[in-house]
């Protein structure tokens, strides 16, 4: 009994042993044959990119940021929007490279139409996706530009950068966490979102609104409508604002943040976040109190 | 294959068409039709007539427009119409109803056509005609048959299978032998012998009408099919009258037929027989809240809120105002929003009628892919869509969806199904765009 399994063992051990030292021989000319050879300097890169994959960079991923770089050898023209100047400072270490300073950019909603500003007159009942809200109305409250408050971005955003605010419909964009990497600038079927300098401790001057319509249509669905009237144009000193099509535009290249058009704004277009609040002015003080 | 039996509600079938007053003022806009927008030949301030030409097409595929009042152009604007958008739009201000020369507005039929297929096709394009159906395809594209392409029937779509919709089904009983001598012409244009009108056997009155009169017309008959949602649509109107398929993402032609509405019929029988232009279609306006609901003879340009208040007013308890059929119409944002050659139908639902299920999960009963008419899997796409997957999309063949919505209307979990394969349809449909070109 004890020979037969013994036989058995050693048929088995040296038939398979064969069949694999056969496939190892086969498999070793094969991997010589089609053999990859990669840069090792992309593992490098890409061990120093954050890993998001959120594709901000216009790239697939971070790994093929990571092949880019490696094969264009040099830095120009590509940016990591999440991991900011100092990601690309030591990838510029790594490889040898000299990296330019980028400006942080942020991620800016050009609309401020809530639901006390632009009341909706319609109710929409459809499924919760503005692509889709988007190919059917002009929206709940008749802007055919401002925001459809279904999400879209925020569903896009990988960096819980964003929510929904359920008291104004719009879209809340939180500035320690937005990275700029552009998905809900994609996502926006509107084009609502901008991408505009974070600016120093995150201060920022932007017309918020869109509409190119007639200023008088505009300021019927939305009070807070930029109206085309031109005031914040001649109230700019730097000439940083520009009028198109019944909507001024704020260069961010060119702001100063000098706050002068904000306040002759006749519907409150302008917005201008994390300032310190404004002195009151000079005329409203003077004013007697009457009992 | 597929269709469900939705309730019927044809509650203007007996209602006879009225002529609705002309409004104060019209608004036309130059899109009304699929393809190219109409670039205005007209000014602000100018005076037209009814039936001039205010708008040329803008190539191919597209269409003239008219004007459906005698009065004086006011602006040329952006206005709100059915697509939910400010789009361009003539507004013309009524001033009296005085004919352009050479419309003929005797109601004495006009029989004989001596006219050649391509002076018919030049004429229904000059009209201004297109598929009155609900698509608002241009008419005259349709009745080219393409080179190298040879059409042996032309299908006449009396199907009107949308609940609550009558303006085809009494157009049919009270102007049958225009529309039979519009067929004769479409016949003519396409050179094609035979011609089949599809009528649902719901309505038996239309059917022992046509085919009395189908008679006296040679190669016209009348096929009365089985009722069920959508057996209106292209595809399945050729598969029910005779029995062929058109292969996925092609054309009737493809298998030698031209489908055409019986409402484009008659377009055409005014067209090239009473020079009369496309400025007036018969609009159904019902619902159950309606006072008196019934079918009107309309100028394009009326504001919708004119028909309501000849219906009988807006009841109090309006959830809803439907622009079309309910299965495939669009509710509309305002009721200033003017008729156009595609409005089949104004239909009114209380609060009730108006809102939606709740959605809750799916859970795999299968109901819409028995009843897709396009032997399509909508749970499986709407799922593939909403995770914006457009391969796959593409793959599961969600370029043939109609959007007739039987999916939706069976989901016992009220599910959006019809709305996310329209988002995906459009993806897919933009991705194949950019690969052909």
């Amino acid at each position: 009994m004890n020979e037969i399994i013994n036989e058995i063992t050693l048929i088995s051990v040296v038939s398979l042993g064969a069949v694999g030292s056969m496939a190892a021989v086969i498999l070793y000319f094969v991997a010589q044959r089609f053999k990859v050879i990669e840069d090792p300097r992309i593992d490098v890169v890409a061990e120093l990119l954050p890993g998001a994959n959120c594709g901000g960079c216009g790239l697939a991923g971070c790994r093929a940021l990571a092949e880019a770089i490696v094969k264009a050898e040099s830095l120009e023209g590509m940016s990591c929007p999440p991991g900011g100047n100092d990601v690309m400072k030591a990838i510029a270490a790594a490889l040898g490279l000299e990296a330019a300073e980028l400006e942080p950019m942020i991620a800016v909603l050009r609309c401020a139409g809530s639901r006390e500003h632009a009341p909706p007159k319609v109710h929409y009942e459809g499924v919760m996706t503005c692509a889709f809200a988007h190919s059917l109305f002009c929206g709940e409250a008749g802007c055919p530009f401002g925001c459809l408050g279904c999400g879209d971005c925020v569903l896009a955003c990988d960096f819980d950068a964003m929510h929904m605010d359920s008291k104004t419909g719009l879209p809340v964009i939180l500035d320690d966490k937005c990275v700029a990497c552009g998905a809900c600038v994609k996502a926006c079927p509107r084009s609502i979102i901008e991408m505009r300098k974070k600016g120093k401790k995150s201060r920022r001057i932007y017309v918020s609104c869109i509409n190119r319509e007639k200023g008088g249509v505009a300021r019927k669905n939305c009070e807070v409508a930029c109206i085309g009237c031109g005031k914040c144009v001649k109230e700019c000193k730097f000439d940083a604002i520009t009028l198109e099509n019944n909507l001024a535009y704020i260069d961010f290249s060119k702001c100063t943040m000098c706050r002068k058009c904000p306040p002759v704004c006749p519907t409150n277009a302008i917005a201008e976040l994390n300032f310190p609040p404004r002195k009151p002015k000079a005329e409203t003080r003077e004013q007697p109190v009457e009992a | 294959m597929g269709g469900v039996h939705p309730p019927e509600n044809k509650i203007t079938a007996s209602r006879h068409i009225e002529e609705l007053p002309v409004p104060g003022t019209v608004t036309i806009p130059i899109s009304q039709h699929l393809g190219v927008p109409a670039s205005p030949v007209v000014a602000k301030g100018d005076r037209v007539l009814t039936g001039q030409l205010i708008a040329r097409g803008g190539g191919f595929i597209s269409a003239h427009i008219h004007s459906s009042v005698t009065g004086k152009v006011v602006k040329i604007d952006d206005m709100m119409d059915s697509s939910g958008y400010r789009r361009k739009s003539v507004v013309i201000q009524t001033e009296a109803d005085e004919w352009a020369e050479g419309i003929d507005l005797d109601a004495g039929i006009v029989r004989g056509c001596d006219l050649d297929g391509a002076a018919i096709v030049r004429k229904v394009n000059d009209m201004g005609i297109v598929g009155l159906g609900g698509a608002t395809f241009p008419s005259h594209v349709k009745l080219m048959v393409p080179k190298g392409k040879k059409a042996d029937y032309l299908i006449v779509n009396g199907v009107e299978c949308e609940p609550y919709l009558t303006a085809d089904h009494r157009l049919m009983l009270e102007k049958g032998e225009e529309i039979l001598v519009g067929i004769s012409i479409q016949m003519k244009a396409l050179g094609v012998e035979q011609a089949i009108i599809g009528i649902e056997s719901n309505k038996p009155d239309a059917i022992e009408v046509m085919g009395r009169l189908a008679a006296s017309h040679a190669g016209v008959r009348v096929e009365a099919l089985e009722v069920k949602y959508p057996q209106g649509a292209e595809k399945q109107l050729i598969k029910a009258a005779i029995g062929r398929e058109v292969p996925s993402g092609k054309l009737p032609i493809e298998v030698g037929c031209v489908v055409h509405n019986v409402g484009t019929a008659f377009a055409v029988y005014e067209a090239v027989q009473k020079n009369m232009p496309l400025i007036r279609r018969v609009v159904t306006v019902a619902g159950k809240s309606m006072n008196k609901p019934g079918n009107f003879m309309v100028r394009i340009g009326t504001p919708v809120s004119a028909l309501i208040e000849a219906a009988g007013g807006l009841p109090e308890d309006t959830g809803k105002v439907i622009n079309g059929g309910p299965m495939m119409g669009k509710a509309l944002n305002d009721l200033g929003v003017p008729v156009t050659k595609g409005t089949s139908g104004i239909l009114v639902f209380t609060e009730m009628e108006s809102h939606r299920k709740p959605v809750v999960a799916c859970i795999r009963c299968g109901r819409c892919t028995t009843v897709c008419p396009m032997g399509l899997e909508p749970y499986l796409l709407s799922a593939l869509s909403e995770k914006n997957r457009n391969e796959e999309c593409e793959q599961e063949r969600i370029m043939d969806c109609m959007e007739c919505g039987s999916c939706m209307y069976i989901c016992p979990s009220g599910r959006p199904l019809l709305d996310l394969m329209r988002v995906g349809k459009s993806r897919v449909g933009k991705i194949i765009r950019e690969r052909t070109h």
